[in-house]
């Protein structure tokens, strides 16, 4: 897919930064408003893929020089990571902690280790989904 | 509305099993696909349409909508997409490697067992 | 988790480290470490003998599934510790005598020996385990480990044959036990045997007795290789010789003998059991001496001896069950017989286990064993030669040696019958004294056979492979061992009464035994002349004629071809099996996966729709349903419009989009019905799907009909109508029918609360639910696992590329 359209690769670069953007918003809003780390990581992965279809594979594979493979390994860890970590505290697999804090900046904000195991999740699915079209795309 | 909608999942159910129990390999693909959508739209319709307001607690409604159909369907969504590109994957490798998408020509060779 | 649990336990993690130990430390032979093992074993359960001397019993429990009632209870008294004894301490001898036998180079050390560890585990589980649930599973692993071992060198057809079928037998039997375990749960409503045997009485009334009686008796007859099921004994002798020393002679086959002894505090009482036990395993003893008579390789001799030897004990244990209908210990002489029971199950495994060593060592020194080539080894084997002698004299009943003693007993508990007025037995009880000299006839023939055909006669140095000389030291140890204990246990055999059998005796027949008294157990050489004795120097006499005139009568094998009857019925009857579920198989499995999808949408149709019919359950209701608005019917038009488009089209492309178009509409839908959420997934999905069927495009083929007949596609519509109508009606009944109350209260009221979140559905995604999600991950990262190893790994075209490099 080689293509030379100026335009569509300049709106395509300001597009993925918005889009980019969109999506951490939406992980973070999650557990509030509509989002989480399924959308997210399913947006975020949109995004490259637009940036895939204006240049080509290997510009990408500069851009983003991470295997999409470690980043599911990543994800998997970090989710059951949180989840067996509450084994630590005596508490049973899967139990979550959240707690309020005051944080310069965003004020009163309340942390969650769910937002950890989402973090697992937004992970997981951005290196799922890219491995799954990066494996395709090379094959040709 | 409910029943409406379940007479829509009904159809969408039909013409999937009829696309997954053609010979083309590309049909059966498109008729999973078809498949889950059907059995998306059924799990909704279960718990009940617009019998409250969006599950969100922000929201300070009276009733909300059944969020657990909507869990439900979320995790179905994404299974269903990571189903559909392994189908897609197999479709086309074994196209690649055995020229053709028919599947009564695929039904193994003789000296397989 | 007790010392107890652990002894168990060790031979499995031991197992773990035997590869290991293979790789790192090469140049020793693995043997070395594994026997420290069974040693330390052997004392551990040593340390126990003054519990149970006293008729005491230990028991620990250690919960396993506590919600099934299914628990690791290891439960120890005078039966468990005798055959804890025999595994660890015949198990060190064997481990020993396999180092020597089995060459530290050419053979895979680490299967075998992970196998035996294995083997001595599951064996430890078994005689140790209170659980039937838990019983049974290390009965199934001795099976296996046993599958294993006789398959050792897998190479050689007869190996896998003989593998197959002791398994088969001994699995299946096992299967049938388990079913007998199940019926006795049921019965007695527990799974453990010291329950059960506590309410033996009211099961006796219970009309399921007989059935859970005869299915455990199956399980317990296939293990000892009881008749019928003996067959897969002699085929099992593939296996190295010290395997066959361990679990073909001395341990495993003595499962079933276990078995029945361990349920005998259940079932003795019934007549059944006397009858059943007791005339099997007398008509086995006689049948299996018989045929060893005729055989011709020293393995299979031993074979069918101990096929022969097993129906013995087991007959003494049946017929031992006459002893509960006695009131008092006094009178009660069939005590004896449960006493001989255990006394020659330890005989049989002392004299048994050395002359199998004996045997190997034959085999190992000349490379055969077949008799009609050997010959005249007496010079130059003269060590192998005495423990031969020791061996089969005391397996033929002769004095001074331990066999004689119990053969004794044997006899004395069979002319013992005559007087018995139980169980309609009258005119039957002269047959048992009988049968049980003419066996013992036959067991004096083969084994006078063992030692003078192989050690005497003429040498015949061109038919045997190596010039024969005297064995290693260290392979003469363990045979020598045992020779001694079997001339120890000879002259001093009360070193054993109080020590070892009158526990074991008594956790057979529990029952008939006042608090705090014992069994009476002095085993003694001389009690006048008898008529055991009488009988003893009848087999003597009959015995020595009938072996030197062998030539003359021995064609009346020609006449009887029992074993080959029996095993052309396992063998045609496998072949039947195999052809039939072939052609069963083959009828339904076309390869085309429409048939498949055809049966299961068949199936769909057929089961929900006979459910709703039969149970009268559709429901219509409307009362409760939302009013039907503009929009959605416009996007109903758009879905249905969409997927007829699919239906119809002619192009990929057109039904991509199509597709596409659908999935969309679905998620306008998630809009509609108040699931942001889903709406915006969904739509991500939808985009990110559609780019990559666009990826594939290039590699997809052309859409392309494959003329369908009329007919067929007439077949698919009917059934897509089916499951579509079946779909609707079920949808439209659970819809209108509320049989619980909704529990999505609970998450309005705590997802704030205890989750601190706001968002319902992700809050039950990563939290209430977070189990599907972990678990949906894990799903999504080996699709992407698999989708690369799919398109990175490319066979050469036909696959014809090794899939094991």
């Amino acid at each position: 897919m080689k293509t030379n359209d100026v335009i569509f690769q300049t709106v395509a670069k300001v597009v993925f930064f918005m889009i980019i953007f969109f999506a951490v918003h939406l992980f973070f809003a999650g557990h509030y408003y509509p989002g989480g780390g399924f959308v997210g990581g399913l947006l975020t992965s949109g995004a490259i893929v637009l940036l895939l279809l204006a240049y080509d594979m290997k510009t990408v594979r500069r851009g983003f020089p991470v295997d999409f493979k470690w980043l599911i390994s990543l994800g998997l860890l970090f989710s059951v990571g949180t989840a067996a970590g509450s084994l630590m505290f005596n508490v049973p697999f899967f139990t979550h902690a959240y707690d309020y804090f005051q944080l310069p900046l965003f004020g009163k904000t309340s942390l969650h280790t769910a937002m950890l195991f989402d973090l697992g999740v937004y992970l997981v699915v951005i290196g799922v989904t890219m491995t799954i079209i990066q494996t395709i795309g090379e094959s040709e | 509305m409910e029943i409406l909608m379940c007479i829509v999942a009904g159809l969408l159910f039909a013409a999937a099993v009829y696309l997954m129990l053609s010979k083309s390999l590309l049909r059966i693909i498109i008729g999973t696909g078809l498949l889950s959508h059907g059995t998306h739209l059924m799990l909704l319709t279960m718990g009940g349409l617009k019998a409250g307001a969006v599950p969100v607690l922000g929201e300070h409604a009276a009733t909300y909508t059944d969020p657990i159909p909507q869990a439900l369907i979320l995790t179905a969504i994404v299974i269903s997409f990571g189903v559909t590109a392994v189908f897609l994957v197999i479709a086309y490798r074994a196209y690649q490697e055995l020229g053709t998408d028919n599947m009564e020509q695929m039904r193994g060779m003789d000296t397989d067992d | 988790m007790s010392l107890l649990h652990w002894a168990v336990l060790a031979p499995f993690i031991m197992a773990v480290f035997v590869p290991v130990l293979r790789k790192k430390a090469a140049l020793i032979h693995t043997g070395w470490f594994v026997l420290i093992l069974p040693i330390v074993l052997f004392g551990t359960f040593l340390q126990y003998l003054p519990v149970t001397m006293n008729n005491n019993t230990v028991m620990q429990t250690a919960p396993w599934i506590p919600s099934l009632g299914i628990d690791f209870t290891v439960y120890m008294d005078g039966l468990s510790l005798l055959f804890a004894l025999l595994i660890t301490g015949i198990g060190a001898l064997v481990v020993l005598y396999s180092i020597y036998y089995l060459s530290k180079t050419k053979e895979s050390l680490h299967h075998f020996y992970v196998y035996l560890l294995m083997f001595m585990g599951a064996m430890l589980g078994v005689v140790l385990s209170d659980n039937v649930i838990t019983l049974y599973m290390f009965w199934e692993f001795t099976s296996i480990s046993s599958f294993l071992l006789i398959a050792y060198w897998y190479d050689r057809d007869r190996s896998r044959y003989g593998a197959l079928k002791s398994m088969l037998v001994t699995v299946f039997g096992g299967l049938i036990m388990l079913g007998g375990f199940l019926v006795l749960s049921i019965m007695g409503n527990t799974f453990s045997i010291r329950e059960l045997a506590a309410r033996a009485p009211e099961l006796n009334e219970h009309p399921l007795f007989l059935l859970a009686m005869i299915l455990v008796l199956l399980g317990a007859f296939t293990k000892s290789a009881q008749f019928p099921f003996y067959i897969w004994l002699p085929d099992a002798m593939e296996a190295p010789t010290p395997v066959s020393a361990y679990l073909h002679s001395a341990t495993m086959v003595k499962a079933g003998i276990y078995l029945v002894a361990r349920f005998s505090p259940i079932f003795a009482f019934s007549g059944y059991w006397f009858w059943i036990v007791g005339a099997v395993g007398l008509f086995t003893m006689v049948w299996a001496s018989f045929n060893a008579v005729k055989q011709t390789d020293l393995k299979s001799i031993l074979a069918f001896s101990t096929v022969s030897q097993l129906g013995l004990i087991m007959s003494l244990l049946g017929i031992g069950a006459a002893s509960l209908h006695f009131e008092t210990l006094d009178d009660n002489i069939f005590t004896a017989a449960v006493i001989a029971a255990v006394f020659h199950l330890i005989n049989h495994a002392t004299f048994k286990g050395s002359l199998f060593m004996v045997v190997g060592i034959i085999d190992h020194e000349t490379g055969t064993r077949d008799i009609r080539k050997l010959g005249g080894l007496m010079s130059f084997m003269p060590i192998t030669f005495t423990l031969s002698v020791i061996g089969a004299f005391s397996m033929a009943g002769l004095p001074p040696f331990n066999g004689f003693l119990s053969k004794e007993m044997f006899f004395l508990s069979m002319v013992q019958l005559i007087e018995l007025n139980l169980f309609n037995i009258e005119t039957w009880a002269i047959l048992f004294p009988v049968l049980a000299w003419v066996g013992s006839v036959f067991t004096f023939i083969y084994s006078m056979i063992i030692v003078f055909n192989v050690f005497t006669g003429k040498f015949q140095p061109e038919k045997i492979e190596k010039k024969p000389q005297e064995a290693p030291i260290g392979m003469l140890i363990s045979p020598i061992v045992l020779a001694s204990l079997v001339v120890v246990f000879g002259l001093f055999p009360n070193l054993l009464s109080y020590s070892l059998i009158q526990p074991a005796a008594a956790a057979i027949v529990p029952s008939i035994i006042p608090a705090g008294e014992q069994l009476d157990v002095h085993i003694s050489f001389w009690h006048g002349i008898t008529a055991e004795l009488l009988m003893t120097i009848g087999v003597i006499a009959a015995g020595i004629l009938l072996f030197k005139f062998m030539p003359k009568w021995g064609r009346v094998y020609d006449h009887f071809p029992g074993k080959v009857t029996l095993n052309q019925f396992y063998n045609s009857g496998l072949y039947a099996a195999e052809r039939g579920s072939n052609a069963i198989t083959n009828a339904y499995m076309t390869g085309f996966i429409r048939s498949y999808l055809v049966y299961i949408f068949t199936f769909f149709i057929a089961a929900l729709g006979f459910t709703m019919w039969a149970k009268d359950a559709f429901r219509y209701d409307a009362s409760a349903a939302a009013p039907i608005g503009l929009y959605e019917v416009c996007l109903i038009v758009v879905l249905l419009a969409a997927t007829l488009t699919i239906l119809m089209a002619k192009s990929r492309l057109t039904s991509i989009i199509s597709l596409g178009a659908v999935g969309y509409t679905v998620s306008l839908f998630f809009v509609i019905f108040r699931a942001p959420d889903l709406a915006l997934t969904q739509l991500v999905i939808e985009t990110v799907s559609t780019a990559l069927f666009l990826l594939c495009f290039y590699h997809l083929p052309k859409l392309s009909r494959h003329e369908e007949k009329r007919r067929f596609q007439a077949g698919n519509a009917i059934i897509a109508a089916g499951v579509g109508v079946i779909v609707t009606l079920l949808g439209i009944s659970a819809h209108s029918s509320k049989f619980f109350p909704s529990i999505n209260e609970y998450y309005v009221e705590n997802t704030y609360e205890k989750a601190g979140g706001e968002n319902m559905v992700n809050v039950i995604l990563v939290d209430f639910r977070g189990f599907d999600t972990l678990f949906e991950i894990s799903v999504l990262s080996v699709a992407a696992l698999g989708i690369y190893g799919l398109i990175k790994l490319r066979l050469e075209k036909g696959g014809e590329t090794n899939e094991n490099e």
